[in-house]
């Protein structure tokens, strides 16, 4: 077999269990991809040895019998996991050098069943943007284009490394983690399927804290059947997360069924918004025409404080933001900055955070610090944590009225090149995830499926948001959109 | 509410990032563009509303009051900038 780095986790897993290939194969078919496709720039660490150590105990494994689904997968791992041994920056100048003594839950776990881990990819800053050009590493590159036009173009963030690589066949899959649509947003910017589950589901444990209450880990994968397989391994209890669910973990992929007949689908009113381009409003309404004609029956609803999630987003996130990164303070792990001849310890954490942190960490770290202060508590983050009750609620009444789920665009607009939103102030680019950011605040699954291409060629993704800890129906129902879709476009190899 | 150049350089302060003083006003206008942004929520009719502890109605797990780890001093202090003698070492703290 040729090309094995383009097979996707259930062709793969099908393949090696028939013996048709070995885990080293495929994994050493990835390895010579990344080589190939360092103006990706998406693998920031390549980890080679430690890939094909994986993989020889992998095809053991898988000779033995009794193996599991991801056993002997070549899949790729954010820069925000930490892994044992291997640096872990968060893409952050101020992790620079940090080689954990343990390992992710999440990433132990894909590690246990037998997955094998070819590197960390690159990210934006502590998960801090929609472009992955706040990275220490550099900007990763999409390896789409608009047509014959060589501008480079963002495969948006924060998981952008992760998106890149999985577009563009660099590895299988790659675990991704979302806090206000950085696993749904480049998913959809790169022809992708990703999915964000429920709050609780997956492990934070060992995974870099941006905001605690928002950050969810979730598999990026070439089709919804390989979200299922490996976002079933990335969940489970963790007595190490206090906010871990003790909920049993079924196996989303024998819910695979594509039957959606007499599923309600909701469509929000408020996602339809002012100048929103006609070609994403083209792809909502067929999208809900493909649920409708596979059997579901589509109902207008409303979720009115939909407008007010992105502002109460860009309280609450960066207030937790500036609670977590406090931990950066040279002292204990990371980078610190040189110190003058009589700089006290104050000194050192100032210069320390100054040097380290970039720009946009900086900035949330300071409006976070600002809206957390004394005299402003009440008036920006109580309120804000109201607005979120009611953002919430919004969900909760929905669906009591009987709606399995709901359908969206996942974006407001097809990728946008690199550099195009240097001018623009911060606001612009926190309105890349106005469709994505609700699902956090309200703890919910949402799945991002890749679903057309615009005029110029750029892929479009549709957004399916579901019920707490029903993973297993919501992708699903992503199985009957997918299927409908029949969305199979890949990028031109130019890299 | 308007941030002055001193409100930002109390909030950097207050944040222990050091910022230049001729980067202040820029600083401040960001933070502006950003409150100005966050001021939509005042719209909101949030009266009785109980503010979000946690997403899901999950009672924090409890465990024993117990030791279950410790005794790796080499891993805690392997990532150091600076480790001595078993310790983290910083810039003296008392005069």
């Amino acid at each position: 077999m040729s090309d094995l780095n383009k097979l996707g986790l259930a062709e793969a897993r099908d393949a090696l269990r028939k013996g048709d290939v070995t885990s080293v194969e495929l994994t050493e078919s990835c390895l010579k991809a990344i080589d190939e496709a360092d103006a990706l720039n998406a693998f920031v660490h390549k980890t080679p040895e430690i890939a094909l150590e994986r993989a020889k105990a992998a095809d053991a494994r898988i000779k033995a019998g009794d193996a599991p689904s991801m056993c002997g997968l070549p899949i790729g791992i954010k820069d925000l996991f930490c892994t044992k041994g291997v640096s872990s920056q968060a893409a952050s100048k101020i992790l620079e050098g940090f080689r954990p003594e343990y390992e992710s839950t999440v990433s132990q776990q894909l590690a246990d069943a037998g997955a094998v881990m070819l590197g960390k990819l690159n990210m934006d800053e502590f998960a801090m943007g929609s472009s992955n050009e706040t990275s220490v590493y550099g900007n990763a590159v999409s390896p789409w284009r608009r047509g014959n036009d060589d501008a480079q173009l963002t495969p948006g963030g924060s998981s952008g490394g992760s998106a890149s690589a999985v577009s563009a066949d660099l590895c299988l899959a790659a675990t991704g983690t979302d806090t206000g649509g950085s696993i749904r947003q480049p998913a959809a910017f790169v022809g992708i399927t990703g999915i964000k589950p429920t709050y609780g589901r997956c492990s934070r444990w060992g995974i870099v804290a941006f905001a605690s209450s928002l950050d969810q880990a979730g598999p990026m994968t070439k089709n919804v059947r390989d979200a299922a397989i490996m976002l079933e391994t990335m969940c489970g209890h963790d007595p190490k997360d206090s906010t871990s669910a003790e909920l049993a973990v079924p196996n989303f992929e024998a819910m695979l069924t594509g039957d959606v007949k007499g599923k309600k689908i909701g469509i929000p009113k408020e996602y339809r918004m002012d100048g929103m381009p006609a070609e994403i409003e083209k792809l909502w309404s067929d999208g809900a025409e493909m649920l409708k004609a596979a059997g579901a029956e589509i109902v207008d609803i409303s979720l009115p404080h939909t407008k007010y999630a992105l502002p109460a987003y860009y309280v609450i996130a960066p207030a937790e933001a500036s609670s977590n990164l406090a931990r950066y303070d040279g002292v204990r792990y990371g980078r610190r900055a040189h110190l003058a001849q009589g700089d006290g310890i104050t000194e050192m954490y100032e210069k320390t955070r100054a040097e380290g942190f970039g720009p946009e960490v900086q900035r949330r770290v300071m409006i976070g610090t600002y809206v957390l202060s004394a005299g402003f508590y009440d008036a920006y983050y109580n309120r804000a944590r109201k607005v979120r009750t009611l953002i919430k609620k919004d969900f909760e009444d929905v669906f009591a009225a009987g709606v399995d789920a709901i359908l969206t665009p996942a974006t407001p607009s097809a990728s946008f090149g690199l550099g195009e939103m240097t001018e623009a102030d911060p606001v612009q680019m926190y309105l890349n995830d106005v469709f994505t950011v609700t699902v956090n605040l309200a703890g919910l699954p949402g799945v991002s499926v890749p679903a057309g291409l615009d005029k110029q060629g750029l892929p479009l993704g549709l957004q399916l948001i579901g019920r707490p800890w029903d993973e297993g129906e919501l992708l699903n129902t992503a199985y009957a959109l997918e299927t409908a879709a029949g969305f199979v476009a890949k990028p031109g190899k130019w890299w | 509410m308007s941030i002055d150049q001193s409100t930002a350089a109390k909030v950097a302060k207050l944040a222990r990032i050091k910022v230049e003083d001729d980067a202040l006003p820029a600083l401040a206008s960001e933070f502006n563009t950003i409150l100005g942004f966050i001021e939509q929520l005042n719209e909101v009719d949030v009266d009785g509303v109980e503010p979000m502890v946690s997403v899901e109605p999950m009672r924090l797990k409890r465990r024993e009051d117990v030791v279950t780890d410790g005794n790796q001093q080499d891993k805690v202090l392997a990532n150091a900038p600076d480790a001595r003698e078993g310790f983290f070492a910083v810039p003296k703290v008392v005069e």
